[in-house]
């Protein structure tokens, strides 16, 4: 939508036109202010829990395992250099062969959501489906933390 | 031609003076837009809409993400 919103400035004289491509998305999937009617109400993007460890895809279980659990998680994201999401290590996941590699024992392709998504939607989509955590991304797919259902919840419960 | 932009280009040519354009539909500019940011739905974008704007000045337009 923007690229066609730009080129149309620029057709009626506009001679500096840019085109912010990934939208309010990225805006909020950093965190930064918003304004609006929904500018209050948290989202998935504002309780994610940014410091959730990762590691990449050759990286051995041994290393990988020592440094989550001592950071106090069970889950490590598997991403790219530039944090795009893999794959996810889970508890049972971490404890497997230590000489193992992350790309080895991974759960591929986890489901995600995006940032502006309402913590409270996503806390009641989490409890139907029996998920605990879930990770969060930016529309390209770079991670942005992962959400924990009692954070969702308290959104929620704070909400009604 | 219109350049695509980062987040951090976006936030300095904000500090210098550019126009942000929200292009979504207006109950979505309604319900979160980025701080300053002005409301002309793809839909409606045209001369008259745009009268507001200075043409001397950079416009950044955006919508919801990459699609």
């Amino acid at each position: 939508m923007s690229p066609r919103a730009a080129w149309r400035l620029q057709s009626l004289g506009f001679t500096e036109v840019y085109d912010y491509a990934a939208g309010k998305a990225d805006w909020l999937a950093w965190g930064l202010p918003r304004e609006g009617t929904s500018a209050g109400i948290p989202t998935v993007g504002d309780l994610a829990r940014r410091d959730v460890p990762t590691c990449a895809l050759g990286e051995k279980l041994g290393a990988v395992r020592e440094r989550t659990r001592a950071a106090g998680w069970e889950e490590c994201v598997v991403t790219t250099d530039r944090r795009i999401i893999l794959g996810l290590l889970r508890g049972q996941d971490l404890d497997a062969d230590p000489d193992a590699t992350a790309e080895e024992m991974m759960r591929p392709g986890p489901t995600t959501y995006k940032p502006d998504t309402a913590a409270a939607e996503a806390g009641r989509r989490m409890r139907e489906r029996g998920v605990r955590a879930l990770l969060v991304a930016t529309p390209d797919g770079a991670l942005v933390g992962l959400l924990r259902r009692e954070d969702a919840d308290r959104a929620g419960e704070a909400a009604s | 031609m219109p350049r695509n932009i980062s987040r951090d280009e976006l936030q300095g040519l904000l500090g210098h003076g550019a126009q942000l354009v929200d292009v979504l539909p207006a109950e979505e500019y309604a319900d979160s837009h980025l701080p300053s940011a002005s409301s002309i739905p793809l839909k409606v974008l045209d001369a008259t809409t745009t009268a507001g704007l200075r043409k001397d000045a950079p416009v950044v337009v955006y919508c919801h993400d990459l699609q």
